[in-house]
């Protein structure tokens, strides 16, 4: 029983880790393109790639203060987005989708080269970037905290502070642009182009608009992570997560301003809650209805593979059950079955 | 049988007048069938526009007297199809112009190419006196020339009221920045639902204000359209088939709607197929087969011409048949049609008006 309470606490603190927000920003930028534009995006973590390794390099490489690093990182992914999005938004929604999977998995190849290696650091990447954003925190950095049982080190709590409160801007962000005639339009281009089209909506230079500012909520997300982790590595920002954070919005619900805050805390609560209890489960010897022994089938270091297998699970039988996800609107989605 | 030689009684549903007591001059009947509706208001644009036409001659590339849009030597090919050429064509301003013909003449690639959404081989086309070659979609609907779809495209996940609302033309709030600050744009979008309440209302569909678009029926889907494209206030409107699919009941619904446009001084080219329609409402006929104009005229003029016929029920449809002849016709005609149309026509076509 004592397992379990420290599993389901571990799994509340991993909601408000620095992970949840790094997926509640990707995915706030993956609702906007796929939730409310229809573009399909599946190198969001390129955008997080830039913005992590925008402050690497500005600070470490380059010498520059953090908030420069910031707005290299903010600027990369706006940069990134108009490269992706000039050539395939005219085309139809598939082409930005090969695009964007080619461009994530090529920038990280590019990052981890050996050739990249004076600009990058390569494979072991860089660290020792966050000292200025540390500074500025108003606490003890190295200090520990008890926060309602779970243990924080003070630059995590300003980390995620930090974290929480840009996932908050970005929320209201959205929620503002998307009551306005703008999202108005984002959402008419998703229903239909050609019809916005002749309503005299410019297509195209919507859909870019939305790509960029998506990507740059994408490019925050990067920031807060490198930050956590205190160092950029390529192979932290495998394309994988993009799926992860597309599974976060659909597990929140698309086209909802909460929808992907939602679907990333509820994701990191699973992972965490499930791999501690798994692994409890698993030391403790406990039997499957006295079948078999779990640790005879089952060793700890299955468990990270089977969080995954119990999110997929759990995505499917959401899609079953309650395809609009915890907090959409059913009669939007059944609209779509037609 | 809508190409019918010779002109008799034929009308829609719930309208009896029409087409029957046809008015002896050419032109079109529908305002002497209607004179206690509301809008019926003296020298009405309609009037204007069928009295200007009623002198012209009923030929191919007539001009004229007051064109809104003015086509010059369009063609337009995929592969080896011409699927439009059209020498020389003027809309008159105010009027509605029917556009008929057979399956594949054409009409639907005219309309794509008129309002930008498909870009000519060779051609100007002008609106207004603009020429409107290379405009994007969105830049010629802004000009003030709207279109509807053939297969209609309600905004399904938008709400009615939200599909209405996204017709106005010149909407601050639409950019990016100004989004941001709803002082710059709430007048505006007050204003808009108001007009876009009134136009719901007109077309019946206030009820449904709050409902997605995609739960509406398929003729309320093409009344949702048609009122979306009249909230940016166009001076010509294009209908691709309003009536397909639409029971006769708001068939009339539609038609008035369609007539209340030209009264509001407005121009529309419609597509349509139903022969009895284009008969009670067109001020213009023009007639397109195989991606040519073949013929022009006021409505009565249309199913006495010969050609006109026989685009719709192929040459020799008249003549008495021995089943030997109709079988060398038959074959003669699939030839010249697969020779005309090779590779996208099939004979098959021919048969489906």
């Amino acid at each position: 029983m004592t397992e379990f309470l420290d599993a389901l606490q571990l799994g509340v603190r991993a909601m408000f880790a620095y992970q949840a927000v790094f997926f509640a920003l990707l995915a706030i930028g993956l609702n906007l393109h796929f939730g409310y534009t229809g573009l399909l995006n599946f190198g969001q973590i390129a955008f997080a790639m830039l913005g992590g390794y925008g402050i690497a390099i500005s600070v470490s490489q380059w010498g520059l203060p953090f908030g420069v690093g910031v707005l290299v990182g903010l600027g990369a992914a706006v940069v990134l987005a108009l490269l992706l999005g000039l050539p395939t938004l005219r085309l139809r929604a598939d082409y930005l989708g090969i695009v964007t999977i080619a461009a994530a998995e090529a920038l990280r190849l590019l990052f981890r080269s050996v050739s990249a290696t004076d600009l990058t650091g390569s494979t072991l990447g860089l660290q020792a970037f966050n000292g200025g954003f540390l500074a500025l925190c108003p606490w003890t950095v190295a200090k520990r905290y008890d926060i309602l049982g779970t243990r924080w080190s003070g630059a995590e709590l300003w980390v995620i502070t930090v974290g929480w409160t840009l996932v908050l801007l970005c929320s209201l962000l959205v929620f503002a642009l998307m009551r306005s005639p703008w999202g108005r339009v984002l959402r008419a281009v998703r229903e239909d182009e050609d019809a916005a089209r002749a309503l005299g909506k410019n297509v195209y230079a919507y859909k870019m608009q939305s790509l960029v500012l998506g990507g740059v909520f994408g490019a925050l997300g990067g920031m807060v992570y490198a930050v956590g982790t205190g160092a950029v590595q390529p192979d932290q920002y495998q394309n994988a997560n993009t799926f992860l954070a597309y599974g976060a919005l659909i597990l929140g619900g698309a086209a909802r301003v909460l929808g992907p805050v939602i679907g990333a805390m509820l994701l990191w609560f699973i992972i965490a809650f499930s791999e501690s209890g798994l692994t409890a489960l698993v030391d403790s010897g406990v039997s499957f209805f006295g079948l078999f022994r779990l640790d005879e089938v089952f060793s700890t270091t299955d468990v990270s593979y089977a969080r995954f297998v119990i999110i997929g699970l759990g995505i499917m039988l959401l899609m079953v059950f309650r395809p609009q996800g915890i907090i959409g609107d059913r009669r939007e989605v059944m609209l779509d079955a037609r | 049988m809508p190409a019918d030689p010779t002109p008799h009684g034929s009308s829609p549903a719930g309208d009896p007048a029409a087409g029957a007591t046809r008015a002896p001059a050419p032109g079109p009947d529908a305002d002497a069938d209607a004179p206690a509706r509301a809008w019926a208001r003296g020298d009405a644009p309609a009037r204007l526009a069928q009295t200007a036409l009623a002198d012209l001659p009923w030929q191919v590339g007539v001009p004229k007297p007051d064109p809104v849009v003015v086509v010059d030597g369009v063609t337009r090919t995929f592969g080896g199809l011409t699927a439009v050429s059209v020498d020389h064509l003027e809309i008159q301003r105010g009027g509605i112009t029917g556009l008929i013909g057979p399956n594949g003449a054409g009409k639907t690639t005219l309309f794509n190419l008129l309002t930008g959404f498909d870009q000519p081989n060779t051609g100007t086309w002008s609106f207004d006196g603009r020429p409107l070659g290379k405009l994007a979609p969105h830049q010629v609907a802004r000009l003030g020339v709207v279109r509807t779809f053939q297969l209609t495209k309600a905004l399904s996940r938008l709400t009615v009221l939200q599909n209405m609302l996204l017709g106005a033309k010149d909407q601050s709030g639409e950019s990016f920045f100004k989004a941001l600050l709803p002082t710059t744009w709430r007048g505006q979008e007050k204003a808009n639902t108001e007009k876009a309440l009134d136009l719901l209302r007109r077309f019946k569909l206030d009820a449904k204000k709050d409902d997605f678009a995609g739960t509406l029926s398929g003729g309320q889907r093409k009344l949702l359209e048609m009122a979306r494209a009249l909230m940016s206030d166009p001076k010509v409107v294009m209908l691709d088939e309003p009536m397909a699919g639409v029971n006769p009941a708001l068939t009339q619904s539609l038609l008035g709607h369609v007539k209340d446009l030209r009264e509001e001084g407005m121009s529309v080219i419609f597509v349509e197929h139903d022969m009895d329609v284009v008969r009670d409402i067109s001020d213009w006929v023009v007639v397109m087969a195989a991606g040519r104009v073949i013929a022009e005229g006021p409505p009565e003029s249309i199913s006495q011409n010969k050609d006109v016929v026989d685009a719709y029920l192929g040459a020799h449809h008249d003549a008495p048949l021995t089943s030997e002849e109709e079988d060398r016709v038959l074959a003669e005609s699939r030839a010249a049609i697969i020779a005309e149309r090779a590779p996208a026509g099939t004979p098959s076509e021919r048969t489906g008006l």
